[in-house]
């Protein structure tokens, strides 16, 4: 998946206004299936399997046994098992783990990342635009829920999820037939405002949208109250790392994601150090020059022995430093009136 | 995408203008850095007076990109900063070989202007770099 097609901006505004097209087909997907998926499941991330209901989409983490952040992914239950959804960059490591956990329970993985590709298609206009492909079968999903179908691009499975911020699609398709998928949306789409776009927005509109992204909030030096990733653990079984996130819940962490509005016109990059008086107290996870806000936002690991103290907060950017003010994600939330509704909470 | 003949070329992507007294030069970045840079949002240069020398940093540039530091393509003191520029960087895109001038320089020693590359060489020298991507 290339960075962009044309600028950041502009496909930025394209998955605001319009509709985007987006190839993630970097991205890993695994099937577990069989009578031990729910074991295997169960062992490897940190959302509650068994009380998914069949057709829901969670997210969630792997850890590592010291409680670490090994990748973040998105489960969904299916008829026969589950379908993990994982970073092109942890595939290998996460599947040396899954993989193990697997031979000793005896269920079966399928690697399915090069059998299938993956095309999202995210914006106010993406609902639309799947009536168009033949796919209106999906829109009348539910937020973080899938459906599989046939379709003229072969036997589909589609989620109502998506890493931007606005409604939208993302459809796991026959590896062959991505290409005309792809083609077909942006044909479709042409005058909904349907453009191809790249990894460099699909950063800017999750940032704005308070999402996080493997190895910016957090990896495998950072645990999941650090990343203020709390929420994806709602698994009380004996899960990689859940001995470590027991002993973590019990003290406060140390550390703590934050959300930041930063002035002036250079923009916090990852790694540039938060400091109060003269002393460092944290350290930016990502920042970008919102598009939609047109001011630099950032994430950043803080103290959380400064944070209710009132200290002012500034960020080193090379030679200079800039003012920053605490806020909270997300940056950005669309107006829902439009999209799906909110499924109620399992 | 055709650079001007008249100018001179570094590796880094700027280009030098000499004027015709032999003494003054102007400086800039080729529209290819800044296609390359896109949705440019600070530009940080060196204030009159100061000196800047050859192959050596003089500023940066930052997109939401990047961020791309900026190097001397000769020796010389700053004499005019393009400050217009630094406050409207838009203006890169438009015209990056005239109103998107950053620095006019007073050279120092013009045997250094035999280093930079004429505009065919600058050609293939971003073409040898696409190959190697």
């Amino acid at each position: 998946m290339p960075v962009l097609y044309t600028d950041i901006t502009s496909e930025h505004q394209t998955v605001r206004q319009a509709v985007g097209v987006f190839d993630l087909s970097h991205m890993g997907r695994v099937r577990f299936t069989g009578p031990k998926a729910l074991a295997l499941a169960s062992r490897v991330q940190t959302f509650d399997a068994a009380g998914m209901l069949q057709g829901r989409v969670r997210y969630a983490l792997m850890l590592t046994p010291e409680g670490t952040v090994m990748d973040d992914i998105l489960i969904s239950r299916e008829q026969d098992g589950f379908l993990l959804v994982i970073n092109a960059g942890n595939r290998a490591a996460d599947l040396e783990v899954i993989n193990a956990e697997a031979a000793r329970i005896g269920a079966t993985v399928r690697d399915d990342s090069e059998a299938l590709a993956m095309v999202a298609l995210q914006g106010p206009n993406a609902a639309t635009l799947m009536e168009r492909l033949g796919l209106g079968f999906a829109t009348a999903l539910k937020y973080y829920t899938f459906a599989d179908g046939p379709s003229d691009f072969g036997a589909l499975t589609i989620s109502r999820t998506g890493y931007t911020g606005e409604d939208g699609f993302e459809i796991l398709v026959p590896r062959d037939n991505a290409n005309t998928l792809f083609r077909a949306a942006l044909d479709a789409g042409a005058d909904l405002g349907a453009r191809p776009c790249g990894l460099g927005c699909r950063d800017t509109l999750r940032l704005e949208a308070g999402m996080p992204l493997y190895g910016h909030e957090m990896d495998r030096t950072v645990n999941p109250f650090e990343a203020a990733l709390d929420h994806a653990l709602r698994s009380k079984e004996d899960y990689i790392g859940s001995t470590r996130i027991a002993a973590f819940a019990k003290t406060p962490p140390k550390q703590r994601l934050q959300a930041l509005f930063v002035d002036g016109p250079q923009i916090p990059r990852q790694g540039h150090e938060i400091v109060a008086d003269g002393q460092v107290v944290g350290v930016v996870c990502s920042g970008t020059r919102s598009p939609t806000l047109g001011r630099n936002i950032a994430t950043a690991r803080i103290d959380t022995s400064v944070l209710d103290s009132g200290v002012a907060l500034r960020v080193r950017i090379r030679r200079n430093e800039a003012a920053a003010e605490l806020t909270q994600l997300p940056f950005y939330s669309r107006k829902r009136a439009s999209g799906p509704q909110r499924e109620i909470k399992s | 995408m055709t650079n001007p003949k008249d100018l001179k070329y570094s590796e880094h992507d700027e280009w030098l203008r000499l004027d015709a007294d032999g003494v003054h030069a102007w400086v800039g970045i080729t529209a290819q850095a800044v296609e390359a840079l896109s949705d440019l949002v600070f530009l940080d240069l060196p204030e009159v007076g100061k000196e800047i020398q050859q192959g050596e940093v003089f500023g940066e540039i930052e997109s939401v990109k990047a961020v791309a530091d900026l190097y001397a393509p000769m020796t010389g003191e700053v004499v005019k900063r393009n400050d217009a520029l630094i406050d409207d960087l838009a203006i890169l895109k438009k015209d990056p070989y005239g109103a998107g001038w950053m620095l006019q320089i007073r050279v120092e020693k013009r045997s250094e202007a035999d280093k930079l590359m004429q505009a065919d060489a600058y050609a293939s020298h971003l073409k040898s770099r696409a190959d190697h991507h």
